[in-house]
């Protein structure tokens, strides 16, 4: 008996030992693949200068509309094909993972913050300061938001500062109210009540009871607003309020390529498709975040 | 009289009830209404009642978690509505903390076990931090708790554990007094017995004052030296815990200790089943509020507002106090 169960551990440690980093990769796919796919765009924007073959911004217009190299047409040198200018593709892409990662990092940054700062105060000390600050989120949420960005474009020229004021604005309202909400729960939190019995200043009790418990969903919103975020910037530059031309972001390649679609349909596909694939990145790993940063879940 | 290190006088707490788009206040809630008793230096006092007595409520003011509509609380003869803030802050707060009822939620769930205990040290005591470390795995010890779980989180520990956590954290500060909000209510039967021996000794060895608020007697038998019986807000009998136990006067209590009391399954089962649910403290009862439930009510009860009946260091709030027979025979004699 006691042998059996000696040699049926010595078998499953065997086992586990061998395809241990195996199982672990694959068991966690929907990080790893998000989370390479991310690291490689980053990668992507720094070292842009070097990886891209051509310059993003020469007009070529001998080279027009070119198709990708793998297709009948195509020429190596264009691996992803040329667009109406002539210009270069995938250098494009390249470049624009530039513009598009920097402003949807800033500017959740930027919201992301505000919004923790305000939704805590305003959860936890309630009154009339609560009430002002909601009220704000609730004209800030029905504000459409591409009227201010094209007011703001308006007054201050577009540009990346323009993109990045427009949905900053607005975009804080979302985590203050779910930062708000979760404060709320947690501030009759019996450890909350210990806390105040125990002589925590207020100050205190939200920076050491309230903001780590709300942190959880905070990264998970945070994660899920890239691509969020990457489509607001596209939609702006559709208007022709984004980063203005011929800087390229994603967003305004595929709306670049919409008038050729017919023609010429990998003007705007795969700028489309490296845009899906943040998204879906960013989302897949809002949800692996949301499993594993419970402290109940997390195995030691 | 003994060290009194606690005194309430005529504890008043009054919730508004507001209504309609104005908030207008259509009345209010009586949580409670003229608490008064005292705790002495070493000694146990436990409020038992129904939910919705005003145990809580009382706790909480004591602990400063609610401002009371009036009356006046003393530590160690000092009002502690008339100290500033910072009086407060320094020989108040760290001197009464609690224990409360529920071990999982009352520890911040992203803390180590280490910084839940040395929390309040933190917070008030001017030690360095090497002192803090030894003197949470003191404290660790002395509650039972291996050192070396020092760096868990509490998720990981049971409930009679975590209750050890807290513990070791309401000792942290060399408190006076205790407040101990249903200690052992949430722990499982074979683990209450542990936590209360815990308690107990700590009592004994640092000479704490403890203030238990329970709805279970055989708790509150066993943890304290006097007991205020409480119903919709107010104290309804308060006697020595031996005293009450023996010779329990008010209806009220009675029915409380018969519910609790059977001892084998041969006993006849005589408890008091208790009708009905607690009147509403928004519009309490007229005269005596427990009337509407009493099973020895009579005319008098709806009407007139009994006052306290002294028996030495008994006392109770009833009219039936008043027959020397006590309030089995006028009961009886209503019915014949």
């Amino acid at each position: 008996m006691n042998a059996v169960l000696e040699k049926t551990k010595q078998e499953t440690h065997f086992t586990s030992g061998r395809l241990s980093w195996l199982t672990h990769i694959v068991k966690n796919l929907n990080f790893y693949i998000p989370i390479t796919i991310l690291t490689v765009l980053f990668l992507t924007a720094i070292f842009a200068p070097q990886l891209a073959p051509h310059d993003p911004i020469q007009i070529s217009m001998a080279n027009r509309l070119k198709p990708p190299s793998f297709l009948a047409g195509g020429s190596p040198e264009y691996f992803l094909g040329t667009d109406h200018l002539g210009r270069d593709i995938l250098s494009r892409i390249i470049y624009g993972a530039r513009i598009s990662l920097s402003i949807s990092f800033l500017v959740i940054a930027i919201t992301a913050t505000i919004g923790t700062i305000l939704g805590i105060f305003a959860g936890y000390r309630g009154g009339r300061f609560e009430t002002i600050i909601m009220r704000v989120t609730d004209v800030s949420n029905s504000f459409p938001p591409l009227l201010l960005a094209l007011l703001l474009a308006v007054s201050m020229g577009p540009g990346f500062k323009t993109v990045v004021l427009a949905l900053s604005i607005l975009g804080w309202a979302g985590y203050c109210r779910l930062i708000r909400g979760e404060t709320l729960k947690l501030r009759n939190a019996d450890f909350v009540a210990q806390a105040r019995i125990m002589g925590s200043s207020p100050g205190r009790i939200m920076l050491k009871h309230i903001f780590p418990n709300v942190v959880n969903p905070l990264l998970v919103i945070m994660t899920m607003g890239v691509g969020m975020l990457i489509l607001a910037e596209a939609g702006l530059s559709f208007l022709g309020v984004g980063v203005p031309p011929p800087f390229p972001t994603w967003g305004m390649m595929v709306n670049e390529g919409r008038a050729e679609i017919s023609r010429a349909w990998w003007m705007s596909a795969f700028p489309g498709l490296v845009i899906g694939a943040v998204v879906l990145s960013g989302n897949f790993l809002g949800d692996w975040l949301r499993d594993k940063l419970d402290p109940k879940l997390r195995q030691l | 009289m003994s060290d009194i290190l606690l005194e309430t006088r005529d504890l008043v707490k009054h919730y508004p009830v507001r209504k309609g788009v104005m908030q207008r206040t259509i009345g209010y809630v009586r949580a409670i209404d003229g608490v008064s008793f005292t705790i002495e230096r070493g000694k146990t006092l436990s409020l038992v009642g129904e939910s919705g007595a005003g145990k809580t409520t009382t706790a909480s003011a004591i602990l400063l978690l609610e401002q009371l509509t009036s009356g006046s609380i003393f530590f160690e003869d000092r009002d502690i509505y008339k100290l500033s803030n910072a009086e407060l802050k320094n020989e108040y707060r760290p001197k009464v903390q609690s224990v409360q009822q529920n071990p999982w939620s009352s520890m911040n769930p992203r803390m180590r076990v280490r910084d839940i205990i040395a929390e309040p040290l933190v917070i008030n005591a001017k030690l360095n931090k090497e002192d803090i470390r030894n003197r949470v795995l003191a404290l660790m010890e002395q509650v039972g708790l291996m050192p070396e779980w020092a760096d868990r989180y509490p998720h990981e520990f049971s409930g009679g554990q975590r209750q050890r956590i807290a513990v070791a954290r309401s000792l942290a500060l060399n408190p006076d007094l205790i407040v101990l909000d249903e200690p052992v209510s949430a722990l499982d039967v074979s683990i209450r017995a542990q936590i209360m021996n815990l308690l107990k000794d700590i009592q004994d060895e640092y000479n704490l004052s403890y203030l238990v608020i329970a709805h279970d007697l055989a708790t509150v038998r066993f943890m304290s030296h006097s007991v205020a019986i409480m119903y919709l807000g107010q104290i309804v009998e308060y006697a020595d815990s031996e005293e009450l136990f023996k010779n329990p006067m008010h209806p009220y209590t009675r029915a409380l200790i018969s519910a609790s009391s059977i001892s084998g399954p041969d006993e006849k089962d005589e408890s008091i089943v208790l009708s009905g649910e607690m009147p509403s403290p928004i519009n309490p009862p007229s005269g005596c509020r427990f009337h509407t439930r009493c099973i020895a009510a009579f005319d008098k009860c709806s009407v007139e507002v009994p006052e306290p009946r002294v028996f030495g260091t008994h006392y109770a709030t009833c009219h039936l106090c008043d027959y020397e027979e006590g309030w089995i025979t006028k009961s009886e004699s209503k019915s014949v």
